[in-house]
């Protein structure tokens, strides 16, 4: 088997605040492989979103990658300079952020936009830029790209921006694409369209995709890893099926339960008492320890994640593995 | 209250009397035409003015203890409407009968009194609260203010909403930015049910916040609906949280209602090509690497629609009279009302 796209081996991105240092990313391991998808999960401040940043080098002050490795390809870009970053961002690696009207230049023209992504990267004519600009869009489904180029973002819908973002993204063939909560604020038939043509994307391309999202049932269809985060951690990390099926983490069964189909219509919700702790002030031990139906004693001291199972990784003492526990 | 109404039936498709009754309800949104527009419309120029149907001619019905979820994809006129039926939007034709009355023929002690029996809950709960209130009076305003709680027994009052929403009443000196997402619902939940209502609109109320806040928050909605008698009107975009709370759902397109049945009808037979690609679309958990199936197109702008059936565009079983007669919602099977050409056909 090939090397993997990318293999992250004990991330630790920390903020340095004037209120303390909150260590947003603590500990974090995973491997993607070339043209898999790898969803990542978790609830608002458990540090996907700067995950995902750290892989590409966006990560600001107060900020700091602290520790660990991010090797792409075989190269550390934790320790890569920034013109070896610049190199890489926009051409081997690409990124996809939530929010499309943030991202594309308001007062640009989408083909200056996306000529001069290209012509940064590539020593090609202008006219050449301009045909793979035009070929991109027309790859991910945006009708007449000939005259939809000279418009600019906000003559675009929503759906379509992101689009257009995807293309951006695309215009390297990039072996790589962070895309943070592409879909989030889209419309479910047009989030259907988008989740439809990355997947094609990524069996035609070969490309690895890290799809960061709080929606276990965007990541149920889409991706073929999954890696479940709280408070700075992986919690839970395997194959998709295995993952959603049968939880190992008391937390990620804890929000599959929560999922409403996934209970009887009109009854309470299986909910998961409690909220997210503040990263400033994390208790010892286990940070779901105060939410956790399976909490004790030795959940006081500081789990580790481990491989329980063949290709099952859990940070947990106390994990769901009989099965007898799991079918409630 | 007797003790027979304490334990209200689950489900109650027919059992109330209508409570909230929308005929033929419309509202458009009109651009004036600025200076220059209308110097051009003198001379003759062809400029009109921009017209926004944003609700087309609905006619809803919600019944005493009912849960009605409202569906659709943004720009449908799901929250118009919802602001029509919360009294805060009025509409441009088309009356709204409350327990049977309308409430423009009421006086105004009597309309006063009426309105105040719907409230509403809100999407965002932090452009919601004023900021720069504490929690005890964006709770204990109104109450005081439309004399359902004397000034003596205001701190008790107050106590007690915020607890039945699961807020601890030692927080109620503070102000709406010290709380979390959920916790900050929970304070909308509680202004909104501190005037005794007993009908609540809740527009996106979950939509905001994640996943394990989600279902707690729904929880409450679910134990307030027993413990108080509740009837909701829950507007939602996520089609899972509206078949797990609802008992009726009612599907809307660009400004129409294109479907309306008993939850578990809509989810097991939906009728309407655009209910089912709606459904289709919706990503499961369930669901394994898998194709993601797709609806041709995009929303048209409600500034133009299409003529005849809104979703003609995007509907695999187009024929030519979808193109131009407008289909009405007819019944298709008990209780189930759709709005689609296909069923004369067959």
């Amino acid at each position: 088997m090939a090397a993997p796209t990318l293999e992250v081996r004990n991330l630790r991105t920390h903020f340095f605040t004037r209120a303390g240092v909150v260590r947003a990313v603590d500990d974090v391991s995973f491997t993607v492989e070339r043209g898999k998808v790898l969803g990542l999960v978790g609830e608002s401040g458990s540090g996907k979103t700067v995950t995902g940043f750290s892989v590409i080098g966006l990560v600001d002050p107060p900020g700091r990658i602290v520790g660990g490795q991010i090797l792409f390809q075989g190269r550390d870009l934790a320790k890569a300079t920034e013109a070896e970053m610049r190199d890489l961002r926009g051409n081997r690696i690409a990124m996809i952020f939530q929010d499309p009207m943030m991202t594309l230049n308001p007062v640009l023209r989408i083909d200056t936009q996306m000529i001069e992504t290209v012509l940064a990267h590539k020593k090609v004519s202008h006219e050449q830029a301009r045909q793979r600009a035009r070929d991109t869009l027309g790859m991910v489904g945006i009708p007449s790209p000939d005259e939809r180029l000279k418009s600019y973002p906000h003559q675009f819908s929503g759906g379509m921006r992101q689009r257009v973002a995807i293309a951006i993204a695309l215009l390297h063939e990039p072996d790589l694409i962070v895309a943070d909560e592409p879909t989030t604020a889209l419309d479910v038939t047009i989030q259907g369209q988008i989740l439809a043509e990355v997947q094609k994307l990524a069996q035609t391309t070969g490309t690895s995709l890290i799809w960061i999202t709080h929606d276990l049932s965007v990541v149920a269809g889409l991706a073929d890893d999954i890696a479940v985060m709280y408070a700075g951690r992986v919690v839970e990390h395997g194959a998709v099926s295995d993952v959603l099926d049968r939880p190992l983490h008391p937390y990620t069964a804890g929000l599959i339960g929560s999922v409403p189909s996934r209970n009887k219509r009109g009854e309470p919700l299986r909910q998961i008492p409690g909220m997210t702790p503040s990263l400033l002030s994390l208790p010892p031990g286990c940070a779901f320890r105060s939410r956790c139906p399976r909490a004790a004693e030795a959940c006081l001291a500081e789990p580790e994640i481990n491989e329980i199972l063949p290709g099952r990784e859990v940070r947990c003492f106390r994990p769901l593995t009989e099965t007898a526990e799991q079918a409630a | 209250m007797s003790a027979a109404m304490t334990a209200p039936p689950i489900r109650a498709i027919d059992a109330g009397a209508p409570m909230m009754e929308l005929r033929g309800i419309s509202r458009r949104f009109e651009k004036k035409l600025d200076l220059a527009g209308r110097i051009a419309k003198r001379l003759g120029a062809p400029v009109k003015e921009e017209v926004v149907h944003a609700v087309d001619g609905v006619d809803l019905t919600v019944r005493k203890g009912e849960v009605v979820g409202l569906v659709g994809e943004s720009g449908c006129g799901k929250s118009t409407l919802g602001r029509m039926v919360a009294g805060i939007l009025p509409p441009s034709d088309g009356t709204i009968l409350r327990n049977g009355m309308d409430i423009r023929s009421l006086d105004a002690a009597a309309a006063r009194e009426m309105k105040l029996r719907t409230q509403m809950i809100f999407q965002d709960p932090y452009a919601s609260l004023n900021p720069r209130m504490r929690v005890a009076d964006i709770v204990g305003e109104a109450p005081l203010v439309h004399g359902i709680v004397s000034r003596a027994g205001y701190d008790a009052y107050v106590d007690e909403q915020m607890r039945r929403a699961g807020l601890d009443p030692a927080f109620k000196r503070r102000y709406p930015h010290q709380f979390s997402g959920g916790q900050r619902q929970r304070i909308g939940i509680a202004r909104a049910l501190a005037v005794k209502p007993d009908f609540i609109v809740c527009d996106e109320a979950v939509a905001a916040l994640d996943v394990s806040i989600q279902a707690q928050i729904l929880n409450l909605f679910i134990k307030l609906r027993t413990e108080l008698d509740l009837t909701y009107l829950f507007i939602s975009h996520d089609l899972g949280v509206v078949e797990h709370i609802s008992d009726r759902v009612v599907i809307m397109y660009l400004g129409r209602v294109v479907e309306e049945a008993p939850s578990e009808t809509v989810f097991a037979r939906p009728n309407h090509p655009y209910t089912k690609s709606l459904l289709d679309a919706v990503p499961r958990i369930e669901s394994r690497k898998r194709a993601f199936s797709v609806v041709k197109g995009e929303i048209p702008s409600p500034l133009n629609p299409p003529q005849g059936c809104h979703f003609h565009p995007r509907c695999p079983h187009a024929m030519e009279r979808c193109r131009v007669e407008r289909p009405v919602l007819k019944e298709v099977a008990p209780g189930q009302r759709s709005a689609c050409h296909l069923n004369d056909a067959a």
